[in-house]
């Protein structure tokens, strides 16, 4: 018999109630009952990123926790990195102007990954943003224009 | 004139979109009375099933159905069509939807579960129990055709599909007057889809109202489209396949899937939409892959390098069924004799059913296999001769004043190969200066005193790029001013939208922001083909400048009889049409399209049709020939085999660029897909058939860690096949990606002798290699 449990999560800014399986994954979750589909689920084993949220700030896989583990914890997701006057992150910023993407499939967990890095770095290389998202897969990019972009979104939010 | 688009850095418009999580990709589609599918898929590699028993399954709770093949329909007991046929297929193998009585491969649809939730569906598969009775499986290609091998089908003659040949030239004479004949052989391995949206789909049928929808992850909604509506024998017009936002497509999303069949049937029997997203697990085993070539190849050359004639034998894995007729297997034989002047060939290929995913062209096809072949062939005859392989390369070209270079090969259809323009010296000069090949002696022997082991490769292709026959787009005015783009071409990441907006915005003086714009929906455009072979540019362009160029000139016609002013005396800036000298003389785009659809006991214009629209199907007259040279600098460590890619230098010819920022973004993506080839990406089955690569620890694709900075330099060598120059861009970086990199490899492990044969080289393989050399 499925087994439901009640959570309360806060989801970009908004307190959300409400009962789920037990089994439900927090990708899932947020896809299905917050209806928040910018999260995307690449590989549900843990190592594309593509579903990469932040929980109370930190990059996880949303496919590797439960919906129920994040009972009480605050979630940002793709949809929440932009002001809420609809300005964009400087990593949306730099992403669109390097064509930081392509098939955009990947591209919610590369925005969320390296948000939480760059709040932890301000002042990477190259190589570190290489090792930030060695375990974030794109197909399309060859992943250059990513390192791009988060170079020079990681100059902006340090404001030069 | 106004703005000039074509050839600027404009900042995509499919961006906004997919940064801040609004993308639409199949998954993201709800209705509200969905139901959703799981696949039961073979576990065996090759065995005849017994009998299927559903009934636990159905009785679980949430579960609404469990269809095998017969519960499909009596009509449906078919097996699916052949999408490409060909006198060269000897045994036309296409699976059944669903398993019949006999399954081929481990991944073969046997059942699928129809639920409330995609949870439920999997829990009930585990449910259905499959009696097998298990046969002996065909893995290896290289004794498949062995007499008294065991067959990879139980009612098939043998396990060969069929046999091509490329020959042209005096084979024999070419090899009479050789100063020298060298040998190589070669297994090419390419692994599979790995886009990161796997395929979904969504079928909606409404027998009284819309007909049958699907919404696909897929590149040809026009081939899914008539082959679904040929297979129910139903009017393409009642079936419209959707494309949405698709996350990657890479080649084997063209084609045409058993689940597109049995989702749209499952749909219509459910009476409401039911939609199946494939996990990953099931992309390593139900999407089509491209997996082993064996290479055994002979080059007659001259003392100085002068390449006289090639021959040889392929041995191509067909996998389990033919799902995209002999695309894959064909497009690796005509790119020979690649960027050379090579005057006899003579190359036979042999196409092998195993009981493994059936295969279909993955980013460049074959092309990246025969370019390959030739390469190693070119690099073969530098090593033997101690020429230098970019002189070796210069002895070979085919030269800018020999085009358009007839090569003696024939596409599928029969026509010949024909080089239609570039330079492919000019494009080995400014990838050996970009890569600063000079001085790459200085390079190695500094790093050797330090114990390290440096290596440079060459690689030079061509590669031909969209194919025909046609592909179209409609622009229209209406009334809002805005322009309405509509065009069949789908688009998996390659920025279609932006490219063809530029190109419309450019010829009609609107922004391309003015621009709505729809593709991929048989729905709202009449046909097309698809984002396949680096056709899209050099196809769709020309036809969105001819219809723009139709819509400007209506504009101008009316507009000039409007302001009563002559044609020649007008621009359009801004969507408004004025009069030069006289600005405030002026009409918009809107209001002429309001003319030319005015309302009733009004009249058109006289002389005018209705609607400022036009539509065009002009696009290339053959295939523009696009080309490059890589460069690869490697490091080779000889305690690991562990290779580093130190710098990657690449030349690309795609004639005149649209969007110069998009075709570095291909370039540099299909390097990377050809790194992936040459060093990690391996699907490996083990003696029975079992997949034992099935998850992103075990299948390595390329990440961000290990991947070089990877310089980019191009020239334009305008195609003359097309109004606007262009030639495809999307795979030119991938098809001479692996042959550079091993080309390097060995360079770096001169010293030990090593030859490679063949890739992706992993580490383990590497080290022995160097071990064979040391005890040497
Ligand atoms: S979907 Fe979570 S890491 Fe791939
Ligand atoms: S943009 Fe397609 S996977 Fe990264």
């Amino acid at each position: 018999m499925p087994d439901y449990r009640n959570i309360k999560v806060v989801v970009n800014g908004v307190e959300h109630e409400l009962d789920v399986e037990t089994r439900t994954s927090l990708g899932d979750f947020l896809r299905q009952e917050i209806e928040l589909t910018g999260t995307h689920l690449g590989c549900e084993h843990g190592v594309c990123g593509a579903c990469t949220v932040l929980l109370d700030g930190e990059a996880v896989r949303s496919c590797l926790m439960l919906a129920v583990q994040a009972n009480g914890h605050e979630i940002t997701t793709v949809e929440g990195l932009a002001e809420e006057d609809g300005s964009l992150h400087p990593l949306q910023e730099a992403f669109w102007k390097h064509h930081g993407l392509q098939c955009g499939f990947c591209t919610p967990g590369m925005l969320t990954s390296l948000t939480a890095y760059l709040g932890e770095n301000p002042e990477p290389n190259e190589r570190d943003i290489r090792e930030a998202i060695s375990g974030n897969i794109c197909r399309c990019t060859g992943y250059q224009s990513i390192v791009d972009a988060a170079l020079d979104a990681a100059k902006k939010m340090r404001g030069e | 004139m106004g703005v000039r688009y074509i050839g600027a850095e404009v900042q995509r418009m499919e961006d906004p979109r997919l940064i801040t999580g609004h993308g639409r990709y199949v998954d993201d589609i709800v209705f509200g009375d969905m139901l959703h599918a799981a696949f039961l898929r073979s576990s065996q590699a090759h065995a005849k099933i017994r009998s299927i028993d559903t009934s636990k399954a159905s009785a679980l709770s949430g579960v609404k159905k469990v269809f095998t093949l017969a519960d499909l329909g009596p009509n449906y007991e078919r097996r699916m069509n052949q999408l490409y046929p060909a006198p060269v297929i000897e045994q036309n193998k296409t699976q059944y939807p669903l398993a019949k009585d006999e399954v081929c491969y481990v991944g073969e649809a046997i059942a699928v579960v129809v639920a409330d939730s995609r949870a439920i569906a999997e829990d009930a598969l585990a449910l259905i129990v499959v009696d097998y009775e298990t046969l002996q499986a065909v893995i290896d290609v290289r004794t498949a055709l062995e007499d008294g091998a065991q067959l990879a089908h139980s009612d098939a003659t043998s396990n060969l599909m069929g046999k091509m040949r490329s020959k042209f030239g005096d084979i024999e004479d070419a090899f009479s007057k050789a100063d020298h004949v060298f040998s190589a052989g070669f297994m090419q391995h390419r692994g599979g889809c790995h886009s990161m949206e796997t395929r979904g789909v969504i079928a909606r049928d409404d027998p009284w109202g819309d007909g049958l929808t699907l919404w696909t992850s897929a590149q040809s909604a026009y081939l899914i489209r008539r082959a679904l509506a040929n297979w129910l024998g139903e009017p393409e017009e009642r079936v419209r396949v959707i494309a949405p936002d698709v996350g990657g497509g890479f080649g084997p999303k063209a084609g045409f899937y058993p689940e597109e069949i049995v989702i749209p049937l499952v749909a219509r029997i459910m009476e409401c939409p039911v939609k199946w997203i494939e996990d990953r697990q099931e992309h390593f085993i139900s999407t089509t892959t491209q997996r082993d070539q064996y290479w055994n190849l002979e080059v007659a050359c001259k003392s100085d390098g002068k390449i006289l004639g090639l021959k040889g034998k392929v041995t191509h894995e067909n996998g389990a069924y033919i799902p995209y007729g002999i695309l894959l297997p064909n497009s690796s034989l005509t790119p020979l004799p690649g960027a050379y002047s090579i005057p006899a060939i003579d190359v036979g290929l042999d196409i092998v059913f195993t009981n493994t995913v059936p295969n279909s062209p993955v980013r460049g096809a074959g092309r990246p296999c025969g370019i390959y072949a030739v390469e190693r062939m070119v690099q073969l005859v530098s090593r033997r001769l101690g020429i230098d392989p970019a002189v070796v390369r210069r002895r070979n070209f085919v030269r800018p004043e020999q085009m358009p270079y007839e090569t003696g090969a024939k596409l599928r259809g029969g026509d010949p190969v024909i080089y239609d323009s570039g330079d492919y010296e000019a494009l080995l000069d400014k990838a050996l200066e970009l890569s600063d090949y000079d001085s790459f002696k200085v390079r190695q022997s500094e790093a050797r005193k330090e114990g390290r082991y440096l290596g440079i490769g060459i690689s030079s292709c061509i590669e031909d790029t969209g194919m025909g026959p046609y592909e179209g787009t409609t622009v229209r005015v209406e009334a809002s001013g805005k322009i309405v783009v509509k065009t069949g071409a789908a688009s998996q990441g390659q920025g279609h939208h932006t490219m063809i907006s530029m190109i419309v915005a450019e010829n009609l003086g609107v922004t391309p922001e003015d621009i709505i714009f729809e593709s991929a929906d048989t729905g709202k455009f009449p046909h097309g083909i698809g984002a396949i072979g680096s056709r899209i540019a050099a196809n769709v362009a020309p036809s969105a400048f001819d219809a723009a160029s139709k819509v400007r000139a209506k504009a101008l016609k009316l507009a000039a009889e409007i302001l009563e002013t002559a044609e020649a005396d007008l621009d359009i800036e801004a969507g408004i049409v004025r009069v030069n000298g006289a600005p405030d003389v002026s009409i918009s785009l809107g209001e002429l399209a309001i003319k030319l659809t005015p309302p009733s006991s009004t009249r058109v214009p006289i002389g005018f049709d209705p609607i400022l629209e036009a539509t065009s199907f002009d696009g290339s007259s053959g295939s523009p020939i696009a080309s490059g040279t890589n460069v690869a600098e490697v490091e080779v460590d000889t305690g690991t085999g562990e290779v580093k890619i130190l710098r990657y230098s690449v030349a690309h010819d795609c004639g005149v660029m649209i969007n110069p920022m998009i075709v570095h973004g291909q370039i540099v993506g299909g390097v990377v897909h050809g790194i992936g080839n040459a060093l990690f990406e391996r699907m490996i089955y083990d003696d029975q058939g079992q997949p034992l690569t099935m998850n992103y620890g075990e299948y390595l694709l390329p990440l961000a860690s290990e991947m070089p900075r990877i310089d980019v330099t191009h020239i334009e060598t305008p195609s003359p096949l097309n109004s606007l120059g262009v030639k495809g861009a999307g795979e030119g970086g991938t098809i001479p990606a692996a042959a550079a990199i091993i080309a390097a490899i060995e360079n770096a492990l001169e010293e030990f002798s090593v030859e490679v044969d063949y890739y992706p080289v992993d580490p383990q393989y590497l080290t022995s290699l160097i071990e064979a050399g040391v005890t040497g």
